[in-house]
Formats: structure tokens, sequence, C-alpha cells
């Protein structure tokens, strides 16, 4: 059986795991509403933004910028230092 | 031939050379040939780790046939590239701590080591050897082909020397340096990159008068072109959003990725990793992609897609310039190169030879065939790359699907789903292979409207019926099971 030690480091890599895919759908959903919701108008009604399409502007340019944000946010807040290898835990814990 | 631009280009590769001469020293100084050789003793820094990732991902299906295809569909396909963000985070949080420490308990140095010791069964490590072999070889073809255009359109040389000239300088690079001296050159090649790409957006943009003046540009050419729908209205949502799989959060998925997942040394540096990952990937794929879309206005009319980056960068920039900027995607194609040449030949002599061959090979034979392997799998890209198709990146897709397919559940449930056993990871490698190549055939094509729903890519459903497969058939055989690592 695992040790209490080997249980709290795969319980952090669980909810991390689990950061991870939260991440990726928020990133989808912000991505695929704006792109189709404000590009799927007809071009002459398209506003520009620092020169570029609103819907590219806002899906890919502000995308990428509030995904970069979040991820320094949660890795700061949320992600635990934890030893990788076996002579940093105490003894052995496979089986 | 175009000097000013080549003399740079040159310098570069003989900086990177030296790199993998520095790094060889420590190949010859560790204990452990394979691991140094194969994973670089585990000791990534944060910077060099995110660097390493950028740099193998970003390989010539973004940095070459990406900003090709942008040039012909528009702003749609900058879209599509987008969803490659998610992987600067991704990959390293969801295979993530859980990944090291087990890789670790195991002394995985590569993918198929991980599964030999998660699943104990030579069915799934041949199957895994087989299709790491076969669809990294295609995506091998897909990055000296990338390689071979840059320099041809830069230096006026035939297509056969260009591809000589670049054959040549991976493999004396690889053979001798091994992963330590191609992870510390990503980092360098990451960085050009960065700042490479930058410059050449900055200066396409100059050349076309400015964001406003280009995009109306490209409206009255063809409105579509700043649509999210690409250039004939063929990119549809479901399409563009299934490439979340294929270049997305399916890159876990992919050896040369995962590989880079257990090299890293300690937390800190993967949280590190994480951050710049994320703002380097992201960074790179929109401005690289928006430059192909921005070529078009100014120079109209090219027809290799392929050669957009090299002919772009020659027009808007003094030639010193664009060879420097050139040096961004040929360290990206070299160092993807690089590492998948590492795979190929770890696949070969780790999984095969020294699982099933000769188990008990000394070290220094070992060391002997690894670098030889390494340099005759060279050898035959490089004959396959001689008559190329002209849109890479469509080739290497092809592979990057197939590899997910497979590996996708194997790796991910393997880690996070202690039910998961050998028959489930076997059961979900064949139908995820199986519904990705049988299509391709003529004789199954019938299979086509399946496999693709809604104009998906063709890899939506392979990695969909396969985690049913993993799931149903390990439940099933949930009593058959033993002698199964239980440490996951």
């Amino acid at each position: 059986m695992p040790s209490k030690k080997e249980d709290s480091r795969y319980k952090i890599a669980n909810r991390e795991a689990l950061i991870g895919v939260g991440l990726v759908i928020f990133n989808f959903i912000w991505w695929f509403a704006f792109a189709y919701g404000l590009g799927s108008k007809d071009t002459e009604e398209y506003s520009y933004i620092l020169g570029l399409p609103d819907w590219f502007f806002y899906s890919c340019v502000l995308g990428f910028v509030v995904m970069a944000i979040l991820v320094i946010i949660v890795v700061k807040k949320f992600f635990v230092e934890v030893p990788f290898d076996e002579e940093d835990t105490e003894g052995k814990e496979n089986e | 031939m175009n000097w000013e631009a080549i003399i740079p280009l040159l310098v570069f590769l003989i900086i990177i050379f030296a790199v993998g001469i520095y790094a060889s020293r420590h190949v010859q100084s560790s204990n452990s040939f394979l691991d140094e050789y194969f994973l670089g003793g585990r000791s990534l820094g944060g910077f060099v780790l995110a660097m390493t990732m950028t740099a193998t991902y970003g390989s010539a299906s973004s940095f070459i046939g990406g900003p090709g295809t942008a040039y012909t569909q528009g702003l749609g396909w900058v879209l599509l590239a987008m969803s490659q963000v998610a992987t600067g985070y991704f990959v390293l949080m969801v295979l993530g701590k859980k990944f090291a420490i087990v890789t670790r308990k195991y002394k995985a140095v590569t993918m198929v080591d991980f599964l030999k010791k998660r699943y104990q069964s030579p069915w799934v490590v041949v199957l895994s050897a087989f299709s790491i072999i076969i669809f990294l070889f295609s995506a091998m073809a897909a990055q000296w082909i990338g390689g071979a255009r840059l320099i041809e359109s830069l230096t006026g040389l035939s297509y056969t020397s260009a591809l000589f000239i670049f054959a040549l300088s991976v493999l004396i690079y690889v053979t001798i340096g091994g992963f330590r001296a191609v992870a510390l050159t990503d980092a360098i090649q990451g960085s050009i990159m960065f700042v490479g790409t930058l410059v050449l957006l900055i200066a396409v943009i100059i050349a076309g008068g400015g964001i406003p003046n280009i995009i109306s540009d490209l409206a009255a050419e063809n409105p579509n072109m700043i649509t999210p729908f690409g250039a004939e209205g063929t990119l549809s949502p479901a399409y563009v959003s299934s490439f979340w799989i294929l270049v997305g959060v399916g890159v876990i998925a992919l050896p040369q990725i995962a590989t880079r997942a257990m090299s890293y040394k300690n937390s800190r540096s993967m949280h590190r990793a994480i951050i710049i990952g994320t703002i380097v990937v992201g960074f790179i794929m929109l401005n690289m992609h928006l430059i192909g879309v921005f070529a078009r206005p100014i120079l109209p009319g090219i027809d290799v897609g392929d050669k957009v980056m090299p002919l772009i960068a020659l027009e808007v920039m003094p030639p010193w310039l664009a060879g420097i900027v050139l040096a961004a995607p040929m360290a990206a194609i070299m160092s993807t190169v690089d590492s998948l040449l590492l795979l190929v030949s770890s696949s070969i002599v780790k999984d095969v030879y020294l699982n099933y061959v000769q188990p008990n090979a000394p070290q220094k034979r070992v060391k002997q065939l690894s670098i030889g392997i390494t340099a005759v799998l060279g050898i035959i890209v490089f004959v396959m790359s001689l008559n190329p198709p002209d849109l890479i990146i469509w080739l290497n897709l092809f592979a990057f699907g197939g590899l997910e397919a497979a590996f996708i559940w194997p790796v991910v449930l393997g880690l996070y789903w202690k039910k998961g056993n050998k028959y489930g990871a076997f059961a979900s490698m064949v139908a995820g292979i199986g519904l990705y190549v049988l299509p391709e055939f003529k004789l199954f094509s019938f299979l086509l409207p399946i496999t693709q729903p809604f104009g998906m890519h063709a890899v939506v459903t392979p990695v969909v019926v396969a985690f049913f497969a993993y799931v149903l058939v390990s439940l099933f055989t949930q009593n058959k099971d033993y002698g199964e690592a239980k440490i996951v």
C-alpha cells in the first residue's frame, strides 16, 4: 500500500491536472464564442480594433493575453512544489 | 546565391554545433549513457524545458506549412492555429507531477518505457514502438522537406542539394550530442524564434502600410480572408474546433512531448515552464500565422505554400536580417527533426532491442547502436524526402493524429485510472490507430462519413472510440488483471 506521503503527492498532482482541464475548457469557450459569435456577421458590419477585425482581436489576441494571465495566477496561487525523487521522500513507497 | 542572407544562417548553425559538442562532453562523463543520451539526465530547468517543448512542438507544421496555409486561407487559419496556446499549459499540467513521479519510480526514459512498466505487456510495447516508428517517420519526412524548402528559397540551390545540406547538418549534430544537446539548443532556438517572429511581423506590417491597410487589401481581394471561415468559406466551426484535439490537448500523447514532460529537474522548473511555455507558444503562433496572412497583399501569387515564409522575409527585410530571422524556422525544424530522430532510434534500441533481442547488451554496444541507428534513420528519411508533396503540413498532421489516437488514453488513463489494464490499453491503441488509418485507404473509404462527422478532422472519432475501448475493455477484464504495476 502507498504511504501517506505518497497519497498527498498524488492528490496534488490530480488536482493540478483537473485545473489544467478546467483552463482548457475556459480557453476553448472564450475562443469559440468570440470567433463565431462576432465573426459570423457580414464582413461589411465588422468593426475593427487596432486594425484587426473585432472577432479576431477578442478571440485570438485578447484571448491569448487573458490565458497567459490566468495561467500565471493559477500556477503562482494553486500549484504546490513537491519533491520528485524517491530519495527526497521517506522510505520506499511502492507496493 | 544570396550570401548576405546565407552567412548569418551559417553562423547560427555553427553556434548550434558548438553547443552540441559542448553538451556531448556530458554524455561521456555521465554514468548512465541511456538516461543522459535520451533524457539529458532529467536535469532540465524551467526555461530550457519551456523552450524545448515549444521548439519541438512548433515544428515545420507551424513555421513553414502553417504560415503557408494562413497565406491561402486568411485569418481563419490563424484562429485555428491559436488552439495551440493550450499546449503551453495543458501538457505539463495534465501529465504533470504524476508523470514525473511515476516515471522516476519506473526508471522510465521514454514514453514506451512508461507503458511497458505500467502495463507489463509485450504486446503493448511492440505495438507502441511500431506506431512510433511508422508515424514519426512521416512526421520526420515532413520536417526535412520544410528545412530543405527553406534552404532552397534562401540560396537558390536545387531542392536536392538543399535537402542534402540540411540532412548533413542535422545528422552530425544529433549523433554527437544526444538529448541534452538537443534540449539546450532548443532553448537558443526558441529564443531566436520568439524574437525573430516579432521582428518579421513588424517588418511585414510596415511593408504592407500598417494593419488597417493590409486588412482592407485582403478584404478587397476576397472578403472571406478576414472571416473565420477561410478563403473559400470551407473552414467550418466543427472542423476548426476539432484542431483543439489535434494540435491542442491531443499533443499530450505525442512521444516527443511526453519525453520532455519527464525530463525536468523539480516542480519549480515545471511551474516556470508552464508560464514561460504558454506565453512563448501563444506569442510565436500568433505572430507566425499573422505573418503568413499579412504576406498576401505584399507578395501575391506564391504557389508553393512552404516558400511563403522565406520569400516574405527576403522581400521585406535587408538580406542579412532575413538570414538571422530565418534562422528561427530553421531552428524549429532542426530541433524537431533532432528530437524525432532520437525518439525513433530510442524506440528501436531501447524498446525493441534491449527488451526483446539482447537484454544484457553492454553499455558500449548500446552506445554504438544508438548512434549508428540514429544515423541510418536519418539517411532513410533523406531518401524519402527526395520527392515530397507540396504542403508538408498535411503529412505532419497525419502523423500527429495517428500517435494521438494510439497513445492518448493508454498514457492519460494509465496515469490517473487505477482500473486501466493492458487489455484496455491494447484495445484502445488498436481501435485508435485502425480507425484513423483505415479510411485513408480506398478499400475502406466508406468509413469516411463515420469517422469524420460534421466535417470534423479525422482524429476526433478515433480518439473518442479509443476512449470507450480503453474503459470498457479494462472493466470487462478486471479479474484477469494480475502482475501489473500497481504504483498508479
